[in-house]
């Protein structure tokens, strides 16, 4: 085992299923730290689910069950006694449409830390304006914070749902399509976002824009009928993949 | 030319068609607007500053319906304060922590028929239940938490499709932000769902301010000399009012100005409740858009 201090999560074996259906099968993966981690694949290749099942959000879906492990820092997330609540306060999630809430928003970035008892107010003003600065939305809404944030466009919500997410301090950041409801040029703003994030950040993404994936990530990962087929440095992957069903996939062969 | 005929009929038929919706629609509005007008053509004269703030006297034949109007508005927002709480508790279990199953549908199933069950039913419950083994005796108490029982399925069906209508993404942004359940219905999913929950009790309102069998063994008395002080006095009600000065008293035809009257209030009562809710929902809903 190779923990060299740079992998952050860690899957092992990993088995999911919907009632009968077998979704994700044996999936083995390192994840690092500091980088972007791209999951690329056809509609219905898991990678959605497998993202989820890194903050355990698949299982508020009825009838679903888990097999293996998912290391986070060395800790088995599925381990009996971990709670779920805790598990997805360190891995932060945005979501493939922005889901602000009916709130203004101070209140959607605040809404994290008081749930965990952050309540001075000039202690949430810091957190606000820091994760509104890390998301890159600070000067468009500084003067309009206290008013209701499904006034803003769809790209400034899904960063103000990337800020919500980031008021937490989570270690790593899972979104998924982030950017499939966006115009191109909010996605270019996403995706510059992205890359400003590993700096302090884990952030892994699901899309199905490979462009996208050859532009804002490390290292990728080719999911394909609920197996990883491969996964490596993008650049390889996308130049050189070792297996037949990631070039035909990358070569737009099927998808 | 066949095909400009065929056309031609199916047009004829089509207005036709219209035409029959179109006069249901306007027969149901002719006997509302008939029923109003009736109503205040045949109660205005009796509404006068006195019928509305002295009590009866005379025998019933003169005097105003003030304690009645106070029971009423007791009663209604007792039922309210009732079923509100515990509709809305029981609604947030059905549609957010509640497996889907056998047991749920027959949860809803019995809900559904208990919102079929006549009034008077409800009002022998309140008898053997509040007035006999809680011993409150006839009262405010006991006729509130028979009204509050009647309306409960009203307010259960409105608040879980409230609570169904607000949006599974707002949860998942809550729980994926480390909220649990419950933070997320308290914080997140209740306040979405206000506006509907709301709605529901105007509906219940209405319900619970026109009943009168419900309270006829429970909270109503035909006269009493004093307003009610305390959760445990029985109150005059405009339902039962109108009910005994209409069916029951010595002087049926010499008031039938003033039972006109006391239904004018009635209505107005309950439709003026409804427009303060209608409001306040309708200023919550303006913050809202998705």
């Amino acid at each position: 085992m190779n923990h060299n201090g740079n992998t952050i999560i860690e899957v092992r074996d990993l088995d999911f299923f919907y009632g009968d259906f077998q979704a994700l099968s044996n999936i083995a993966m390192e994840i690092e730290r500091n980088r972007v981690t791209a999951l690329i694949g056809p509609s219905g290749c898991g990678k959605s689910t497998f993202l989820r099942l890194l903050n355990r959000m698949n299982e508020l879906i009825p009838g679903t069950r888990v097999k293996g492990q998912v290391l986070f820092d060395g800790v088995d997330l599925y381990a009996p006694g971990v709670d779920p609540v805790e598990v997805r306060r360190r891995v932060g999630m945005v979501f493939q449409k922005p889901n602000p809430f009916p709130k203004t928003i101070y209140n959607n970035v605040a809404y994290g830390p008081r749930l965990h008892g952050k309540k001075e107010r000039a202690e949430l003003d810091g957190v606000v304006e820091r994760s509104l600065k890390a998301s890159a939305l600070w000067d468009e809404v500084k003067d309009i914070l206290h008013q209701s944030a499904l006034g803003l466009s769809g790209g400034q919500q899904q960063r103000l749902c990337i800020a919500r997410a980031i008021a937490m301090s989570p270690e790593v950041l899972l979104m998924d399509e982030p950017t499939s409801a966006l115009d191109p040029i909010a996605t270019s703003r996403i995706e510059e976002l992205i890359k400003q994030l590993k700096e302090d950040y884990t952030v892994i993404i699901v899309t199905h824009n490979m462009q996208q994936a050859a532009r804002v990530s490390d290292e990728t990962a080719f999911f394909y009928l609920g197996r990883l087929v491969e996964m490596g440095p993008t650049e390889g992957l996308f130049t050189r993949p070792q297996k037949e069903q990631t070039e035909d996939y990358i070569t737009g062969r099927f998808g | 030319m066949s095909g400009s005929n065929s056309m031609f009929l199916r047009r004829c038929r089509q207005q036709a068609a219209f035409w029959v919706f179109r006069l249901a629609m306007l027969a149901v509005l002719g006997a509302l607007g008939g029923v109003l007008l009736y109503i205040l053509i045949q109660g205005a004269g009796a509404i006068s500053w006195e019928f509305l703030t002295e009590p009866p006297r005379d025998s019933m034949t003169k005097g105003g319906i003030f304690p009645a109007i106070l029971g009423t508005i007791y009663l209604t927002l007792g039922a309210v304060a009732v079923a509100l709480p515990l509709g809305v508790a029981a609604a947030i279990y059905l549609s957010e922590y509640a497996a889907e199953g056998k047991v749920l549908r027959l949860v809803r199933l019995g809900i559904a028929n208990l919102a079929g069950v006549p009034s008077v039913v409800f009002g022998l419950f309140g008898l053997a239940l509040f007035v006999g083994y809680f011993k409150l005796g006839i009262s405010l108490a006991a006729g509130s938490l028979t009204l509050g029982v009647l309306i409960l399925p009203t307010v259960i069906g409105a608040a879980e499709e409230a609570l169904r209508q607000v949006p599974s993404t707002f949860r998942e942004a809550s729980l994926g932000l480390g909220a649990t359940r419950w933070q997320t219905i308290r914080k997140v999913v209740l306040p979405a769902a206000l506006p509907g929950i709301l709605t529901g009790s105007i509906l219940g309102l209405g319900r619970a301010a026109g009943e009168t069998a419900p309270i006829m063994f429970t909270a109503a008395t035909f006269y009493t000399l004093h307003l009610p002080k305390s959760p445990l006095d029985e109150v005059m009600a405009l339902p039962y009012h109108i009910y005994v000065l209409a069916t029951a008293g010595t002087h049926i035809e010499q008031t039938r100005h003033l039972q006109y009257g006391t239904v004018l209030v009635l209505i107005s009562l309950v439709l003026g409740l409804s427009l303060v809710a209608i409001i306040i929902r309708s200023r919550m809903r303006k913050h809202k858009k998705w």
